[in-house]
Order: C-alpha cells, then structure tokens, then sequence
C-alpha cells in the first residue's frame, strides 16, 4: 500500500485533479471535469474524481490539498499614493498572491471611486501609501473612507507604518474590525517588500473566502483549500527555481499560462542588467513575479486579444482566415475544442500572440537615453536574456501538436533589441498541468514536490 | 536624525554618478533622511519620490550644462503634484560655458529655486542654507 495526494484545483472552468504516490513519487493520474460552483462544487469534484479510476487496493490517500480560482477568482482593488510607486507595489503584492486585480487607485480616493468599488463586489482591498516615515495624509484619508464604507470586506493596510496608529483609532471609533495591519509594501523609496502582503492575502483567502465562494461543502471533505490557482503556480515555479534546503533548484525561469481568460506570465529571476553600463530605473521588481493580461485569452476574452494583436498580425502568421468571426465564436463559445486542422491552427496563431504580447509586458525593457557623454541606458523592468527555463502550460498548450512554436514566440528578437525576453531557453511544457498540483505539495512534501516537478516537466 | 527628509538626484540625461554620492554620504552625515533617486531622472521622479516619502526639500544636481532646459516647469510640477511649500535647491554646472553667475541665479530663480549654487561651491554651504531654511537648530 502506498501513500497518496490528492491534489485538487477548482478552476473558472474546469475542476482538475491530480492524484500523487508520495513514496515512489509519481503520478498516478489525473482527470478533470466542469467546475460546478453554481449548484455545489463538490458534484463536479466527485464526476472528476470517479474518472480517475485507480487502484484503491494499491493507494491510500493520506491528504487532499486544492487550491480554487472558480467563482471569479479572488478580486482584489489596491490603492496606494503615486501610480507608478505604491500603487504599483500593491498591485504586484495583490498579482503574487494570485489575486485578479480589478482595479486600482491612486492619491485620495473620492466618492465615485467607493462607489465604483462596492458595484465590483470585491472580496480583499488593499490599502498602501507612503514609505516609512513618508506621507500619512492620504492613507489616513483613504482609512477612514474605507472604514466607513467598507464594513463587510476585509481590507489589508500596508502602507507607512507611521500611520498604523491613526488608522487603527479610525477603525475602531467606528466599530470596524475587518481589517489586518502588516508591512508596508514599499518601506522605502522603489524598495519593494510583497512577502508580508501575500501571506495576509492568502491568510484571509483561507479564512474568509471560501465561504463566501459557496466552498464549504468542499471544506468537509478537503484537508484545506490552501490559496488560489494562480498562486499556487507561483509557489510551484518558486520551488522549482530556488529549490528546497536539501535540493538545488534549475535556477531563473518563466512560467507562460495562456487560459481562456487570460494569460499569465511568472518569472522567478531577480533580473538585473546582464550588460555593462546600464541604469536601473523605477520600483524594484520582486524576484517572485507574476503579470496577468486580461485582454490575452483564448475563450472568454478572444476579442479583446483580436483587439490588442490587430488581425494583420494574425494573418502574418496564418493567412486566409477570417480572424474576426473566429474570435466572435470563440469568446461566444467559451467551451470550446477545436477538432479540425484549420481551427487548430487559429487557436495556435492565436496563442502565438497572447505569447509575445504578455512576454513583451512583463519583462522590462531599455530605454535610450542621448547624453553629451553619448548614449546612456535605462532599463525598466526586469532583463531576463539569460534565463534558460521558459515553460509553457495551460490548455491550448498542452493540447497543441507543436507547443514549443507557440512558446519561441517569448523569446528574444532581433527586431526589438529592447525587450528583454530570454534569448535562448530551453523550452519545456507541462503536459500534465501539475504546477498548481506541485505548488500545493509543496507545502508539505517540497522535496517531492521539487523532484516530480523535475521529472514531469523537464523529463530530468 | 533631524527628522528631516531631502529627495536628491541628478536631473536629466545626465549620468554624473560621483557628485551624486558625496551629496548623500554629507547630507545622511549632517542627519538628514536622504532620498536619492540618482542619476538619468526625471522631474517626476523627484516628484513622486518627494510625494511618497512627505519630503522637506528637493535638491536637484547638475553636471552637464542642461539644467535650465531640464527644470523647466519643476516649480510648476510641484504645486500641481501638492508639494506647495517644498524648498527647491539647484547646483552643479548648471548653465552652458562661463556666464555672469548673478543672471543664472535670477533665472533659476525665476524658475522657482529657493537656492541657486555655482560651480564649485561645496555642499557644506548647501547644508548650512538647508539647516537655516528648515529651521534645524545645531
């Protein structure tokens, strides 16, 4: 009898399962099924888990771990004080915890922008502003409208911690106790600290929001619902690049996600100049990071990635398609498979552009300056020419017959000497979708979690 | 610790790294909480710098003769960002070639500069203005 994991994740579409034999560390399968949120979660689960079909007198399973992006995922709105300095830090805290980002705000919030936030029925906000010692006015400002308006979200305060004790005394004179204190996102001037956030953020996730996803059927019966997907990818790259205290990781990589409704990009590399002589500008980029592009998606938001890609550069790649009406069906039709040849092609093209878009939006870029001593250079963001690990995952991906085309589109080219995309990876693809499955096994068994990470993806 | 807090930099597309540390190393010694935003910035970077940090005063170096063109509208900026009373400091080689110092003055401070420092004057002078115009007493 062996020992096994059930690793579990309740996607927006799909409920996933991944089931694990912890002591020869290999997948014993896994299956899926459609996510059923509206009724309870746990028929979708259970319609899942009868695919798996394994062999009950060989595995037990000791631990059933999930992590969840159904029911909208976990929408999040940040403010901060300057958009490109503490809103920006609060939006990457929000991202690296795996949250769906709806919006931002930035210096004194007004009425319309709380009014706006309570349409979007929200279920964390952010609040930051300040380095230590720095401004108080406006995040004290920003308390005491949220404390006001906001009794049922909870809200995490992270900004100078020399307004902590005004905040405080503001939402307890109003019998508001929703709320957590914890570091400031950006301490002091583009020095960026997102650790302290994201485990507030997934604290509260575990705490508050499974509940109110109607997940507590799902609670019984599952030792925890840890986080969300996207942060669990996150933590399975992590693992994977840094390694454990017993095992070296690969090193620098990125982590392409292209879904239906967007396409998530991690890195895990801390991105400094690789070149001589160049001036690093802007926030500090955590070494952990994650974008998300909510207009590059290959079902729900096929539209808006026709819309940012412009059909000319579709057709560069396939020509004779008529690109328009193909992402009409597709954003119609968010279930979607393509079976024939030519709808095939139209999926690879398209997530052959939600590729080099994302890409070319999270890495950072160099900027020209021309100075009397010559040509001097910015970079903004995050140089990853040198990384050698550019993995590809999600549905279209893993179901595309040549997935590393789809993945060269991330790389480095010469016609755009200044974004920063690796030059020259090794391509690997997870064909089983199990970095959300590793990041959750992480948790308990990292060396396992490390080793299988290592065989499946990279076939090591 | 005066408890005071100054955002330096040098402005512009200049990358005059050395001036830019020794003003950092005097003003941190003389107790100030110094905000270097370094060289190649822009006057938004000191901007948003002094915003998020509730700086005291800006101290804007200048080493490549550009200065004038680099900080115009820098006051204007400033009100406009809520920064309304900040001192605003500028020194280095601030204009192109040997001109009449008391004019450049006048024209930084048209610009609106609370001080205006010639070449070759030591950043003791400016910490002692600051010290006088932020009402530290020794």
């Amino acid at each position: 009898m062996y020992n096994a994991y059930l690793l579990i994740d309740f996607g927006s579409t799909y409920t996933k399962l991944t089931l694990v034999d912890i002591d020869q560390e290999i997948i014993i399968g896994t299956s899926n099924a459609i996510t059923t949120v509206d009724t309870n979660i746990m028929i979708g689960f259970e319609e899942a888990f009868a695919k798996l079909n394994y062999d009950q007198s060989k595995y037990k399973i000791t631990k059933k771990l999930a992590c969840s992006s159904a029911a909208g995922g976990l929408k999040m709105v940040t403010l901060g004080l300057v958009p490109e300095l503490t809103v920006e830090a609060s939006k990457r805290a929000a991202l690296g915890a795996g949250a769906r980002v709806l919006k931002t705000y930035s210096y004194e919030i007004t009425n319309e922008e709380i009014l706006e936030i309570k349409k979007m029925k929200v279920d964390i906000i952010l609040l930051s502003g300040g380095t230590n010692g720095g401004n108080k006015k406006t995040i004290i400002n920003n308390a005491k409208k949220l404390a006001d308006h906001f009794k049922e979200i909870p809200m995490i305060i992270a900004g100078n911690k020399c307004a902590n004790d005004e905040i405080k005394e503001i939402f307890d004179e109003r019998h508001n106790t929703n709320y957590i204190m914890t570091e400031n996102v950006m301490p002091s001037l583009n020095e960026i600290n997102v650790i302290p956030v994201r485990e507030k953020i997934r604290e509260i996730f575990m705490k508050n929001i499974i509940k109110s996803k109607g997940m507590d059927s799902a609670e019984e019966f599952i030792d925890g619902i840890l986080m969300p997907t996207p942060a669990a990818v996150l933590k399975g790259s992590e693992i994977l690049a840094k390694g454990t205290d017993r095992f070296d990781g690969i090193g620098d990589l990125i982590v392409v996600d292209i879904g239906g409704a967007t396409t998530d990009v991690h890195s895990l590399a801390d991105g400094y100049p690789t070149r001589a002589g160049i001036n690093l500008k802007g926030l500090k980029e955590p070494y952990a990071k994650r974008t998300v592009e909510g207009d590059l998606g290959m079902r729900y938001s096929a539209l808006s990635l026709l819309e940012a890609s412009k059909i000319k550069n579709l057709n560069k790649y396939l020509e004779d398609v008529d690109f328009e009406s193909a992402c009409q069906y597709r954003h119609d039709h968010i279930d979607f498979v393509p079976l024939d040849e030519k709808e095939i092609a139209i999926d690879g093209t398209l997530a052959k552009i939600a590729t080099k878009l994302a890409m070319d939006r999270h890495v950072g870029n160099i900027e020209t300056v021309y100075t009397p001593l010559g040509e001097a250079f910015n970079q903004i963001g995050k140089d990853l020419l040198e990384v050698n690990y550019l993995i590809g995952t999600g549905g279209v991906i893993i179901h595309s017959n040549n997935p590393e085309k789809i993945m060269l589109e991330g790389t480095f080219k010469d016609s755009d000497l200044t974004i920063l995309k690796p030059k020259q990876p090794n391509i690997y693809i997870d064909k089983l979708y199990i970095l959300s499955a590793m990041g959750l096994l992480s948790f308990d068994l990292p060396d396992c979690a490390l080793k299988m990470m290592k065989k499946y993806i990279l076939g090591l | 610790m005066n408890g005071k807090t100054v955002v330096i930099g040098v402005i512009g597309s200049d990358v005059h790294a050395v001036g830019n540390k020794i003003i950092d190393y005097a003003l941190t010694h003389a107790g100030f909480k110094v905000v270097n935003v370094g060289v190649l910035s822009s006057q938004e970077d000191f901007i948003n710098a002094a915003i998020e940090t509730n700086a005291d005063a800006i101290m804007v170096s200048s080493l490549y003769g550009h200065g004038e063109i680099d900080c115009q509208g820098f006051r204007d900026k400033c009100n406009e960002s809520g920064l309304d009373n900040l001192i605003l400091y500028i020194g280095g080689n601030i204009v192109v070639g040997k001109q009449d110092f008391v004019e450049v003055e006048a024209r930084f401070k048209n610009l609106g500069f609370n001080r205006v420092y010639a070449p070759g004057v030591k950043i003791e002078a400016g910490i002692e203005d600051l010290k006088k115009d932020l009402n530290i007493k020794e």
